[in-house]
């Protein structure tokens, strides 16, 4: 075993014992395995094959749109493809990315835990979500479905195309969202080491504790209910379907009730990683410890209230769309409050500039933009023209790629020296940033100016005075995806050829890097007992190391 | 500066009588929320250069962990920022409502989404396909429903958008401030052909709309006649989808087992030449073979049965969903012209042996 240079330790690792990587070899170690870390690497590798499965589809559909008419798919593939697209980066890429990689792997150490509260469950959620997502993409692919992500009757009930089947999957990667939300909960509930009371639970915890809340509670609405479009399909219940006597807008809103809470589902985890970035980083404790942690519980909740602006032109009442729109912009001060408290944390820090960090700054930028243009569109008499055209769409790509892809890559440049005990290399690092950062502008900053021209979304052909918009954004997508591909080539170089790392490269005070480079398999030898906050730099580095000490 | 913005932002022109008092709220929150993304994006900026230090090799705390938080100014911005948020909703509401409120003196027009195509019914009684025909200066409502699925009516240069939901009427209202032709699109997908499902708007100055009541499109100005005949192209556009999308569905649903579509003889009538022809029935009597009697035939086949073919067709009521109905109608017309043969069902190889043909004359 060979010796790491572990400076900046906690007194308790044990540097004796083999690391998790090493701690069993073969194939039936991995794929039996009850390790929180080696169950989050395989979501890693799971999740980023969709990641750049869902990014081909996106490419074949904006080289379709390069010219007003057809280019190089007819219009039936097309409406396959960005149903496609959507169904992979929602449930397969963005809903499970951030919390079962990142918070399958830190979450447990952060808590100073040896795992999650039930590790079985944990690795039936892999399996779940690897059948879910076979099924899913198989009825897709050879079902032909065609509704987009959203599944709207009676076109979803009475197309031509399969659409049970599809369903199906979807309703089992929900069942594997509710096992790891209900492990991570408990989990966060029963696990913590002695000394993590509420107050001192590292921010990334407090965000995926909040995003399993919103899983437990907003992914039943939406199993069942798409489940009914399924069986409606097949069976002809007429749930949704008025010539039976059913009602569409009825699914439009158990379907939004679902899918407004998902859009944090898939955001909140992006913003404990960036509060976790930013005070390593800044070298500081964040401005308001409590004003980050609680406006993600306010998120959960709030988010639950705002589901109507998706309908303000399906005929809402006036009276509806104005407690909506209010609920909305409630919604969106509470991310404010993250976004000033990240600003503020920022002041008088020590900031340590590297990949990271250039990743929050584009974080940051896109972030606010794309909730800005929410708060734009949550209001209610400008929505009506925005409604289901491009500015929709350049809206929630702000949000979801802009802010949480951004993050997503921020957490893989921060914790890769933990998870692999390897330093990837930093100028690459920042290069491939840039790249993501100009090629995400150029795809969907131009789709705001389409949207606003009136070009509505889900167009195979278009009228032709918005052909030079769409040639911009399909240039920017083969930039993004260009870039993408090489920030993942310069992570997997550097797990083979990076220089070693140190435990804890940051200099954190957050309690994951207390364990060894690579942490060994039950993270601890012994629990620890912590007397410390998780961002106390007002500590020296002794100090800190001596409020950590050993259970007896 | 409404005029520059407007380019700028890439909006269409203002040509309802709210457009213009709703691109004003749109400047405004675009400008403020703009402004504030970019406010705070260089206050970040500025915080990660001013405060930047090289990784330090000393273990000690630098002097900036001990400052205390501008808690007091994150406080101040966020209560501002909520009453910007309150200037949105209280200027996005009132907005919203005269978007939604029709005045009395409205003119009704009926608006019915198909796949796909607009039908647009008058009071008076005639119907228009994809160009909707208004005075200009005058408030429009338009009482909308679908015949299968949820589509959304959309004008950009108008600001308006609402859904078209089947099995419920929704409504809209605009009042075009100048003559003109002004695309309407489909904002909701819809199928196939969502993205060709367009049509016009052809604002006609009062003293044209009334001759154009009188005289139809011949006495319309130049604009109107050339913005329908592009309608006309755009709808042929999304046409041909119709019909070979009634050929699936007849196929899936086996019709093509006893039906052709070329003329040939077979169990059940061809379905060549057999749209609007006069059918003789087994019961006596005729029926024009229209849309009624198709769907009459499709979900009660014995109820007027085609005199001579044997009652064994099922009934496919519950069975086929009415987008079929009316695509397999649409493939009806598509082959109208195509020559019918010999009346002579098919049974077993011995033509003519058991009815006399008869002629079914178009
Ligand atoms: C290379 C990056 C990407 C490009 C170029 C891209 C492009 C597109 C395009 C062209 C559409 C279809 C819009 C329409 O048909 O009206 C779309 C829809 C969508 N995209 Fe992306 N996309 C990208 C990445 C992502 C990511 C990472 C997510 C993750 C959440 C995502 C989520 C969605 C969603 C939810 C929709 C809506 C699907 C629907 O409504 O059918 N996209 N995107
Ligand atoms: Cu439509």
């Amino acid at each position: 075993m060979m010796a790491h240079e572990v400076e900046g330790t906690a007194p308790v690792h044990g540097a004796h014992e083999v690391d998790y990587l090493r701690a069993g070899a073969g194939v039936r170690s991995w794929l039996l395995t009850t390790d929180h870390k080696r169950i989050g690497l395989m979501f890693y590798v799971l999740v980023v094959l969709m990641l750049l499965l869902g990014g081909a589809f996106a490419l074949v559909l904006r080289t379709e749109l390069l010219t007003p008419g057809p280019t190089v798919i007819s219009a039936a593939i097309y409406n396959r493809m960005f149903t496609l697209h959507g169904v992979v980066m929602v449930w397969l890429f963005m809903i499970p990315s951030i919390p079962n990689i990142f918070g399958n792997f830190v979450l447990p150490i952060m808590i100073g835990a040896k795992d999650l509260a039930f590790p079985r469950l944990n690795l039936a959620s892999l399996y779940v979500y690897a059948i879910g997502a076979v099924v899913t993409l198989a009825a897709t692919i050879a079902g032909g479905a065609d509704t987009g992500w959203t599944f709207y009757p009676p076109y979803s009930t009475t197309t031509p195309a399969g659409v049970l089947p599809v369903v199906i999957g979807i309703f089992i990667l929900g069942v594997s969202s509710i096992m790891t939300a209900v492990n991570f909960i408990a989990t966060t509930h029963t696990m913590r080491a002695r000394g993590i009371s509420w107050g001192r639970v590292p921010l990334f915890v407090w965000a995926i504790y909040s995003t399993s809340i919103i899983m437990l509670l907003a992914t039943p609405v939406l199993g069942l209910t798409i489940l009914l479009v399924g069986l409606d399909h097949v069976y002809h219940f007429g749930v949704f379907d008025p010539t039976l006597g059913g009602d569409p807008v009825l699914f439009q809103h158990l379907f939004w009730f679902y899918s407004h809470p998902a859009v944090y589902i898939m955001v909140l985890p992006a913003l404990g990683v960036i509060s976790e970035v930013v005070c390593t980083f800044a070298q500081r404790q964040p401005a308001s410890y409590w004003a980050i942690a609680l406006s993600s519980f306010g998120i959960a909740l709030i988010g639950f209230a705002g589901w109507g602006h998706h309908m303000f032109v399906a005929g809402m009442s006036e009276l509806d769309a104005g407690i909506f729109g209010a609920f909305s912009m409630f919604i969106a001060i509470f991310s404010a409050i993250k976004v000033f408290t990240w600003v503020a944390t920022l002041h008088r820090g020590a900031i340590q500039f590297n990949t990271p960090m250039l990743y929050f700054f584009w974080f940051l930028f896109l972030f606010v933009f794309g909730g800005m243009t929410g708060v734009a569109v949550a209001t209610q008499s400008l929505d009506v023209h925005w409604h289901d055209t491009y500015f929709v769409v350049a809206h929630f790509h702000f949000i979801m790629v802009g802010g949480t892809l951004t993050a997503f890559l921020a957490a893989a440049h921060y914790w890769f020296p933990k998870m692999f005990g390897r330093a990837y290399s930093e100028p690459m690092g920042l290069l491939t940033s840039f790249g993501v950062f100009l090629g995400f502008i150029l795809t969907f900053l131009p789709q705001f100016l389409a949207g606003n021209a009136g070009m509505p979304r889900r167009y195979y052909s278009y009228p032709a005075q918005y052909q030079w918009l769409n040639v911009l954004s399909t240039g920017g997508a083969y930039l993004l995806a260009g870039a993408l591909v090489l920030a993942l080539l310069n992570l997997l170089i550097a797990l083979r050829w990076g220089p070693r790392a140190s435990a804890n490269p940051w200099r954190s005070r957050s309690y994951e890097w207390m364990t060894p480079p690579i942490p060994p398999e039950h993270n601890f030898p012994v629990t620890p007992v912590i007397d410390r906050g998780p961002y106390d730099y007002h500590l020296t580095e002794e100090e800190a190391h001596a409020r950590v000490s050993t259970a007896r | 500066m409404n005029e520059l913005l407007r380019q700028l932002l890439f909006l269409p022109e203002q040509r309802s009588s709210l457009a213009r008092e709703i691109d004003g709220l749109h400047y405004f929150v675009i400008l403020v929320t703009m402004g504030g993304a970019a406010l705070i994006t260089l206050i970040g900026g500025y915080f990660l250069i001013r405060y930047r230090r090289r990784p330090q090799d000393t273990p000690r705390p630098h002097p900036g962990a001990f400052a205390r938080p501008a808690l007091f100014l994150e406080t101040v911005s966020l209560f501002a920022l909520g009453f910007l948020f309150l200037t949105f909703w209280t200027i996005g509401t009132r907005q919203f409502a005269d978007l939604r409120t029709a005045p009395d003196d409205a003119l009704d027009v009926y608006v019915t989404g198909k796949q796909w195509m607009w039908k647009f019914g008058y009071p008076g009684g005639d119907s228009e396909i994809s160009v909707l025909y208004v005075p200009a200066h005058r408030p429009v409502r338009l009482i909308m429903t679908s015949r299968d699925v949820i589509h959304s009516f959309y004008v950009p240069a108008f600001r308006i958008k609402q859904d078209v939901i089947p099995g419920r009427y929704t409504t809209a209202w605009f009042e075009a401030n100048e003559p003109g032709a002004y695309p309407i699109l489909c904002a909701e997908f819809c199928g196939t052909s969502h993205s060709e499902m367009r049509g016009q708007v052809i604002a006609l100055d009062p003293v044209d709309y009334e001759r154009w009541l009188a005289g139809g499109l011949a006495s319309a100005p130049a604009f109107a006649q050339k913005a329908a005949a592009e309608a006309e192209n755009e709808l042929a556009e999304a046409e041909p989808t119709m019909p070979s999308r009634g050929e699936l569905a007849a196929a899936k649903h086996g019709c093509l087992r006893c039906h052709t579509l070329d003329g040939t003889p077979h169990v059940g009538p061809s379905w060549a030449g057999l749209y609007r022809a006069v059918v003789p029935l087994e019961s006596g009597g005729e029926r024009v073979a229209d849309e009624a009697y198709i769907t009459e035939s499709i979900m009660d086949p014995l109820a007027a049965l085609h005199r001579g073919f044997p009652p064994v067709m099922p009934s496919y009521l519950g069975q086929i969903a009415p987008p079929d109905v009316a695509a397999i109608i649409e493939l009806m017309k598509s082959i109208r012209d195509v020559p019918h043969g010999p009346d002579v069902p098919w049974d077993g190889g011995v033509p003519g042996s058991s009815v006399t043909p008869e002629g079914v004359t178009p």
